[in-house]
């Protein structure tokens, strides 16, 4: 009887927007023990970190203390404003470098694609410590082969320990993978040929096409790419500790020593500031989406 | 792909044309400085060496012989084991999620939940879930002192600073990972065929073996490489939860670039991470081999 009302169902609608498999079959059990095994499985360390930071070890109780030591902590203003700056430029840059990209090739260059493909999608599975000892070498050309040239002064400029520029350089390539897929489900959804045709038959320039027409009509990709890598880049510990930087997160490894519940305590909050605002992005998505049907 | 029935209009000619690639050009030279030039480097450096004595830089294989061996030959299969095993089984849990979130058809939030907790885990995760599950199962950790002390339990010769306890961690990023890359494939698969096997009278088992099964297994494969490869290049849990007590490669990296004291680690470290981007790249082949069949399959 499902069957039937499905098939009536699937046969109404035109494209099926959300195709979603025949669910009420079978007794549904083994849903259940997967969603409550798995469910368990993720719920409790982040429950058990919360029960950590907030009972009190000297009297027993609940104290939000650590939550509280957090701003006033030693070194933390410090490594999350630098974490936050390098956040910001990484997310201008790479979108900067990216949208006209994918803009482009989607338009004027398609025979491009799967070079810029395939270059985008390599730091997701190269391994970013790889990457770091390859820029750590590059990195030391400076005193090793052009001391007292501009070029070497330039390496220097980008290592500076209060903002280093260089990270942000790394992190716009880790981000590529994330970006480019967003921003290419963005142009792929929307069809950029004929609004940008319309707008070019109408007298806009490209420069205007690309500020009136292309950024509404990708707003919420670029929005998603933006999240991810501002998310990205607050979490990243690898490249920041080879390249010897302090960030927000190897900050939060060397307190962990002598402040463990600290260090817990700010990492139960960074993850769950960082789910609430996915959530609220991807409201706002979904709010937008439901006419594109995804 | 057919460009719909107007052509784009040529207004420039060649050298708008030109003017065209032009505009690709920062992609590629940003991507050639700071992704080519590195990996290319590391590829160069790691047969150069420095003598003990006299510091005199020569072409050599030493580096490349040195890790193939001893210690280094441990933590590379030591980073293989632990990522071939919690990618299998990162990938069935994940799909196991995955399918049980999806069937959820009236429960939206539900997904969206378990879509977006995945993303936050699996992209932004490293650091912070070290430190989460240290409080939950370290040896101050709560679940422990609950095993302990409430229910006179002992741990059972359980200890998170193991590769066990380093594969149950990277397991909470590595199935979130599985569940946001493999949804778009399920989501791929058409009611309709479904209805056309039930039509015919298929049972459930013979949907998934004929028709779910082949379609499903290349983005399956796929995603599991991609699993095998974060896992691999895992550091940042790894060095909060052990610092450098297991064989593996990332920590060794790390331990070859921080120590002064020996002359030529620094080339160590380069041909540790050399080999790892020779393997990853064997896999990515791989990967791409995959990929093909499922464009093949679901075009």
């Amino acid at each position: 009887m499902t069957t039937l009302a499905e098939s009536v169902a699937g046969a109404g609608s035109v494209a099926p927007e959300t195709p979603v498999r025949a669910g009420r079959r079978g007794t549904g059990a083994w849903r259940f023990v997967v969603l409550l095994l798995l469910g368990l499985y993720f719920v409790i360390p982040i429950a058990a970190s919360v029960v950590f930071t907030v009972r009190d070890r000297g009297r027993g109780g609940v104290t939000l203390q650590h939550y509280a030591e957090i701003p006033g902590s030693e070194g933390f203003a410090a490594a999350f404003t630098r974490s936050l700056a390098l956040a910001g430029l990484t997310v201008v840059i790479v979108l900067l470098l990216m949208i006209p990209t994918v803009v482009l090739v989607d338009l004027r260059l398609p025979r491009l694609r799967t070079a810029v493909e395939l270059l985008t999608l390599t730091p997701l599975v190269l391994p970013p410590i790889a990457l770091v000892v390859g820029v750590r070498s590059v990195l030391s050309w400076a005193p090793d082969y052009f001391l007292n040239t501009p070029l070497a002064d330039a390496f220097f400029a980008l290592q500076k320990p209060e903002l280093p520029w260089i990270l942000v350089f790394v992190y716009v390539v880790l981000a590529l993978p994330f970006v480019y897929r967003a921003l290419d489900a963005g142009v792929r959804g929307a069809d950029l040929r004929t609004l940008t045709e319309a707008a070019r038959n109408l007298g806009a320039s490209w420069p205007r096409v690309l500020v009136s027409v292309v950024l509404p009509v990708l707003r919420t990709s670029v929005l998603n790419a933006a999240f991810i890598t501002f998310a990205l880049v607050l979490g990243e510990f690898t490249v920041a500790a080879i390249l010897g930087f302090e960030t927000f997160p190897t900050w939060i490894v060397r307190i962990s020593g002598s402040a463990a519940q600290l260090s817990v305590a700010v990492s139960v909050l960074s993850l769950m500031v960082t789910w609430l605002l996915l959530l609220l992005i991807s409201a706002l998505d979904r709010r937008r989406g439901t006419k594109e049907s995804s | 792909m057919a460009p719909p029935v107007t052509p784009t209009p040529r207004r420039r000619g060649r050298r708008g044309r030109a003017l065209t690639y032009l505009g690709a050009l920062p992609f590629f030279l940003y991507v050639g400085v700071f992704l080519l030039l590195p990996i290319g480097v590391l590829a160069v450096e790691a047969f150069r060496s420095t003598d003990q004595v006299t510091f005199v830089e020569s072409w050599s294989t030493d580096s490349i012989v040195a890790i193939t061996q001893g210690a280094y030959r441990r933590a590379y299969l030591g980073s293989l084991q632990l990522s071939l095993i919690t990618a299998v089984l990162g990938a069935v849990l994940g799909l196991a999620l995955a399918v049980a979130v999806l069937q959820t058809r009236r429960n939206l939030l539900l997904r969206r939940l378990v879509l977006t907790a995945s993303g936050v885990l699996a992209n932004f995760g490293g650091i912070p879930l070290a430190f989460a599950f240290i409080a939950t199962i370290g040896n101050q950790g709560v679940i422990t002192a609950l095993l302990q002390n409430e229910l006179g339990l002992g741990r059972g010769g359980f200890s998170l600073y193991s590769m066990t306890g380093l594969a149950l961690v990277y397991l909470y990023f590595l199935i979130p990972l599985m569940v946001l890359t493999i949804t778009p494939a399920l989501e791929a698969l058409r009611p309709q065929w479904r209805e056309a096997a039930d039509n015919l009278g298929a049972s459930g088992w013979q949907y998934w073996r004929y028709v779910g099964g082949p379609v499903l297994a290349p983005p399956v494969i796929g995603a599991t490489m991609l699993l095998f490869a974060s896992a691999f290049a895992a550091y940042a849990t790894a060095r909060a939860l052990v610092g450098s007590s297991l064989p593996l490669v990332t920590l060794q990296i790390a331990n070859a670039l921080s120590s002064n004291v020996t002359v030529g680690s620094d080339s160590l470290g380069k041909a540790l991470a050399l080999g790892m981007v020779v393997l990853i790249g064997v896999v990515m082949a791989f990967y791409a081999w995959v990929q093909r069949r499922t464009q093949r399959w679901l075009s």
